[in-house]
């Protein structure tokens, strides 16, 4: 009995995709949409075989702009994160100007960025990396800006300095903050890279279904939509795991 | 008796514009003495704690531990709180080391010499019946056990003051009471000097040789009390009737602090 119900717990997500997948064909068939405004899920799936090559090109492409973008924005979001939350003052400080850039949205940064490196992958990174650094700087800074006084009294006393405690207590702490940053910095990485495609590039799924778009070719441009989601929810997956090995403790009780 | 280890001379603190948090604190501590703070709410006991360890310098008056005097963190002295604080990603072994990742000396000695060390925590865990749950994490331990470890925290750099802030507030009467005997035992056994802030009464006159009652806020010592049951004391003592005598005296002096 329970392990049935445990079995269909796990099979619950893949019971919902296809769920969705049969919706969506018998919507389109139902109204009879014409394929150049919404392809059916066969169409599609048509034009995820036929242009396989091309596709798993352009989203290579995609995947290492991401990755090299979301690298970035982590190792500058860890460490100015470090810096913010480190002190009662610099968080005060440039809270209120990482709320306003973050505010910005970032495609309007994708003409200046053309103008400064030309069209091609790197305002990709760029992009990837403008829009996935800020919850990671503030997840980071709130972890370490929220110790409690008293542990900070037990150190302090037998002579620890600042960084001592942000480093035995600080940093530890504000991990679980952290990764829980990285899911949500991934899939905004995969924004930031396919607007830049679609904007400035000719490689990349973003630039794939601009072009395909613009010829009407609705079901290699939805192709396109399906791969760029699956790279993102396998790379969320990952981060979700990488979380759970890595801060187990701050998740007991979750899965005893 | 010995020479005074702590003495405070006219001293009084005020955080802010709106008053003292404590005034006129005159009192020494001799080394080795188990002294207990009581008081109501909101007395200033913790502030006394932090005046003590050199966490927060004196608005007047001067402070001075073994003969020198306090200026900044004071390293001799360890410190445990009513929340146990562990650290929930380290094990209670490795909580229990903290410490000596950060005073020096033995900082700089925790490489070379961490097989020792662990032996002394290890040791002092025994102690406190927590052997067999070094390797546990805190949140696998109740509430006392948790509090256990963290006077074990307190205690692993051989601190010559220790400083407890309602360490047992939070728990239940019977594990209370066990701590009690845990705190005795290592007491009779390493002689540290202790300050220890509470609200309870009876843990304050079974476990301290002087027990000084204070005022409201603005926190005064108003009265100074020495504890005369022999020792060892035994947990009985504390239903017997000249305990209980000396506890109800203690109450009234409260009950007066309370309604003035």
């Amino acid at each position: 009995m329970t392990k049935n119900s445990q079995l269909i717990e796990r099979l619950a997500p893949w019971i919902a995709v296809v769920a969705l997948v049969v919706i969506w064909e018998v919507a389109v068939r139902v109204f009879d949409v014409p394929s150049f405004i919404f392809p059916s899920a066969l169409e599609t799936a048509q034009a995820l075989v036929t242009y396989a090559g091309p596709i798993a090109m352009h989203s290579w492409q995609t995947f290492w702009t991401t990755l090299i973008g979301f690298g970035i924005g982590v190792a500058v979001g860890l460490v100015l994160g470090f810096i913010v939350g480190s002190s009662r003052f610099l968080y005060n400080a440039c809270y209120p100007l990482l709320v306003g850039f973050n505010a910005i949205p970032k495609v309007a940064f994708v003409p200046i960025l053309v103008v400064w490196f030309g069209i091609g992958s790197v305002p990709a990174i760029l992009t990837a990396f403008l829009i996935c650094f800020f919850p990671i700087v503030v997840n980071v800074a709130t972890g370490l800006a929220t110790l409690e006084p008293e542990m900070e009294d037990v150190l302090r006393v037998l002579g620890a300095r600042r960084m001592d405690v942000l480093l035995k207590v600080g940093l530890p702490r504000s991990l679980p903050y952290f990764f829980a940053s990285l899911k949500v910095a991934i899939t905004l990485a995969f924004v930031g890279t396919v607007v830049s495609e679609t904007v400035a590039s000719n490689q990349g799924i973003g630039y794939l279904m601009m072009s395909a778009g613009s010829q009407m070719r609705m079901g290699l441009v939805f192709a396109g939509l399906l791969v760029i989601s699956a790279m993102a929810m396998v790379m969320y997956e990952l981060f979700a795991v990488l979380e759970k090995r890595m801060t187990g403790w701050a998740h007991r009780g979750q899965n005893r | 008796m010995s020479a005074a280890f702590v003495t405070f001379d006219d001293v009084s603190l005020a955080y802010d514009e709106s008053g003292n948090a404590i005034e006129d604190i005159n009192l020494s501590i001799h080394e080795g003495e188990f002294v207990a703070f009581v008081g109501p709410s909101g007395c200033g006991k913790s502030t006394f704690m932090k005046l003590c360890t050199g966490l927060h310098a004196p608005t007047t008056g001067a402070i001075q531990v073994d003969g020198e005097p306090v200026a900044g963190p004071l390293k001799i002295s360890g410190m445990a709180f009513q929340n146990a604080n562990l650290l929930p990603w380290r094990t209670t072994l490795d909580n229990v080391l903290l410490p000596l990742e950060i005073v020096k000396p033995y900082r700089h000695q925790f490489r070379k010499r961490r097989e020792e060390f662990v032996g002394w925590a290890r040791k002092l865990l025994k102690t406190v019946g927590l052997e067999g749950y070094e390797d546990q994490y805190p949140w696998q331990l109740s509430g006392g056990m948790q509090q256990r470890a963290s006077i074990c925290r307190a205690l692993i750099h051989q601190p010559r003051l220790l400083m407890l802030d309602e360490p047992f507030g939070a728990l239940d009467a019977f594990t209370r009471e066990e701590l009690w005997c845990v705190l005795r035992d290592l007491w009779e056994a390493q002689r540290f000097t202790v300050v220890l802030v509470t609200h309870d009464l009876r843990e304050a006159a079974f476990l301290a040789d002087t027990v000084y009652i204070m005022s409201r806020r603005p926190g005064r010592v108003i009265e100074r009390r020495q504890i005369e049951l022999p020792r060892p004391r035994a947990l009985e003592t504390t239903y017997q009737k000249p305990f209980i005598d000396l506890v109800q005296e203690l109450r009234a002096q409260i009950g007066e602090v309370r309604s003035t």
